[in-house]
């Protein structure tokens, strides 16, 4: 077995654009039940609003890099106002089967036949990123790791937006509109007792959320250069709170060192069961079977966790010890 | 003329009348704040509240007691919006807030608290208190980004809870989570957090249910305080030692309608109150020798009682009251 080649998959994971994708959804995920108590379990489909969002504005309409990504986020946005309305009067468990339905809605939407032209249908879309890339400062040559230019940029841009993401987030929350957020997570009548508008904070914290699960759907997009919408099911909302549960709840490193966990473990299960099957030490399973096999590994890591440390790794034990 | 009275009244001991004309249910009051008018709800068939009229008087204690399903709790929440009467109207400082929501009410001064405690469990006790203060910048998502312009406010907010939370004798636990607290405390921290808002009528569903004797007494001060800062203060209350200690006036429901009004001396003797809510006895205190003494002999002179018979067993008389007397220190 190659040790070397495995750590080392393991660290580009640890850095990939895919986890600072994961990060940041996680992190709207975070505002949304960890510190607002809503059950959003429709996060892909505000990835898919985002990345499609960006991508149909600049194939369809040619609109410039920035002009797209104002779009993906105002449709972003759009959406969660459209969740919000009818649910937001209502108990939490109710915006759970909205926004999972809703997040489905979307993926059915995008392929749809008939509107090929605009979506690509069940092959998606690809060639959107030219804008992007265009703004690359770094010269060709080799970067760290065995990363390109491109490789070297997008890192840069995703994981400099999850840092500032996580800067605004930890902001917000420590300030008092914070506290109004996690008082409507406690008791939200409580709160409307004493005077303030819980449905605007809950409709504020849902687009937030959302805003950040469309910048994660375009980091997502990005470096593959194409969005396909199998690639935003309902498994990947659940990778999402997976990554949130793991992390910690109602904290802002939680969700990001979450998804870096979550990459970093799956990375680490392949390396290590391919490089079993490789070498003849396993022969009950086929290496199709071992992909398999780490997901169910991490679900086992998961009850575990919820079984021994409910908090997460990063969470405040306090704040579970009454629930 | 009559203006310039106002202005100087001391209203804890302010004796003029409160109603205007008799003590009958829905007579009008002198200052009402609330004024309520044929409120109706009902859950299927039956009629939780069915009020007629109701005046609450401004800078009074008014208590509301009643048997349980008499409708109290459901009145609070339709006054103060939390549910939708099927019909009525009702104002509040001569505004109508009729189908008015939650979060405007309080805002205009009206803040209730619950039956059931509703405290933020994982918030601490003062991040509790803080969060029922008002006028917080902050609370802005526009402004929460920058400290400079809501941190000299948030100063201002600890240091009046602070106030209050020594009032109440939570300042040791300052910054524990409030799950932490007993139910006596998440009371009383109900209810100091309602005085953040700094409200102008104050409605407490069971203030005083799970909280200890020693305790009670101090807090029948603070709420009794309230009116000397101005407040008005509704109740709901079981314990009708709390309400005779404090309430200035008592209104009393059953069946979803309000049966009798008046000062409470007044009320607790009315026939009806007696058959409906406090029952024969009521006002006989039984940890004190002499209340039994006295009930005794009441009750001796009652033909249905088995007290003064053979078969009064370890009620009987000697037993009872040697008991106490032995407490007494006698």
């Amino acid at each position: 077995m190659d040790f070397a080649a495995i750590l080392s998959n393991a660290i580009g994971e640890l850095i990939s654009p895919t986890t600072a994708a994961y990060a940041l959804a996680a992190l709207g995920l975070a505002v949304h039940f960890g510190y607002s108590g809503l059950l959003n379990f429709g996060q892909a489909g505000f990835m898919a609003v985002g990345a499609y969002g960006f991508a149909v504005s600049t194939l369809t309409f040619n609109a410039p890099f920035f002009v797209a990504l104002l779009i993906a986020v105002v449709a972003a946005a759009l959406f969660a106002l459209i969740l919000g309305i009818p649910t937001l009067r209502l108990r939490a468990d109710y915006l759970a089967i909205v926004t999972i339905a809703a997040a489905e809605i979307v993926r059915y939407l995008v392929t749809t036949n008939g509107w090929t032209a605009v979506t690509g249908s069940a092959n998606g879309l690809a060639a959107f990123e030219g804008g992007f890339f265009e703004m690359n400062p770094f010269p060709p040559g080799s970067y760290p790791l065995g990363m390109n230019n491109r490789d070297f940029f997008i890192r840069i841009v995703g994981w400099a937006l999850v840092i500032v993401a996580g800067i605004l987030v930890w902001l917000l929350m420590r300030s008092p509109w914070g506290r109004v957020l996690k008082g409507i997570r406690e008791d939200e009548n409580a709160v409307r007792s004493l005077g303030k508008n819980v449905y605007a904070y809950k409709m504020q914290a849902l687009i937030i959320g959302g805003v950040l699960g469309a910048l994660a759907g375009m980091i997502f997009t990005l470096p593959r250069g194409a969005i396909q919408p199998a690639n935003y099911g309902t498994e990947l909302t659940f990778f999402l709170w997976t990554c949130l549960l793991l992390g910690g709840m109602a904290t802002v490193l939680g969700p990001v060192i979450g998804a870096m966990m979550f990459w970093v473990v799956l990375s680490l299960t392949q390396g290590v069961l391919s490089g079993l099957i490789e070498s003849g030490t396993i022969t009950w399973l086929t290496t199709i079977q071992a992909g398999q096999l780490r997901f169910i590994l991490v679900g086992v890591a998961l009850m575990l966790l919820m079984i021994f440390r409910p908090q997460g790794v990063f969470g405040n034990k306090k704040e579970l010890a009454f629930a | 003329m009559s203006e310039q009275r106002e202005e100087n009244i001391d209203y804890m001991t302010d004796a003029r009348p409160i109603a205007v004309g008799d003590n009958e249910p829905g007579c009008k009051k002198r200052d009402p704040i609330v004024v309520a008018e044929n409120v109706t709800r009902s859950f299927g068939g039956i009629n939780a509240v069915d009020v007629e009229y109701l005046e609450i008087p401004r800078h009074k204690i008014t208590a509301l007691i009643g048997p349980n399903g008499a409708g109290k709790t459901t009145l609070f929440n339709l006054l103060t919006g939390f549910d939708n009467p099927n019909s009525g109207k009702w104002q509040f400082e001569g505004q109508s807030i009729a189908g008015v929501s939650p979060y405007k009410v309080a805002r205009m001064g009206m803040v209730r608290t619950f039956q059931l405690t509703k405290v933020m469990g994982k918030l601490t006790v003062l991040e509790n208190m803080r969060l029922g203060a008002s006028d917080q910048p902050g609370e802005r998502l526009s402004k929460a980004l920058f400290k400079g312009v809501w941190g000299s406010r948030e100063k201002e907010i600890t240091a009046q809870a602070n106030v209050l939370l020594e009032k109440f004798k939570l300042d040791a636990k300052r910054d524990d989570y409030a799950a932490s607290l007993s139910g006596g405390q998440r009371k009383l921290l109900e209810m100091a957090r309602s005085l953040m808002v700094r409200p102008k009528l104050v409605m407490l569903d069971e203030p005083m249910a799970g909280v200890n004797p020693a305790l009670t007494q101090s807090l029948l001060d603070h709420i009794k305080n309230l009116k000397s800062e101005g407040m008005t203060v509704l109740f709901v209350e079981h314990d009708m030692n709390m309400v005779r200690h404090i309430a200035d006036w008592v209104v009393v429901m059953a069946e979803g309608k309000i049966v009798a009004e008046g000062p409470p001396g007044e009320v607790m003797k009315n026939p009806a109150v007696i058959d409906a809510y406090l029952g024969a006895h009521h006002d006989v205190d039984l940890g004190d020798a002499e209340g039994i003494r006295e009930l005794e002999a009441e009750l001796e002179a009652d033909e249905e009682s088995v007290v003064g018979t053979q078969d009064a067993g370890i009620i009987a008389k000697d037993h009872v009251v040697s008991g106490l007397d032995k407490k007494d220190g006698k």
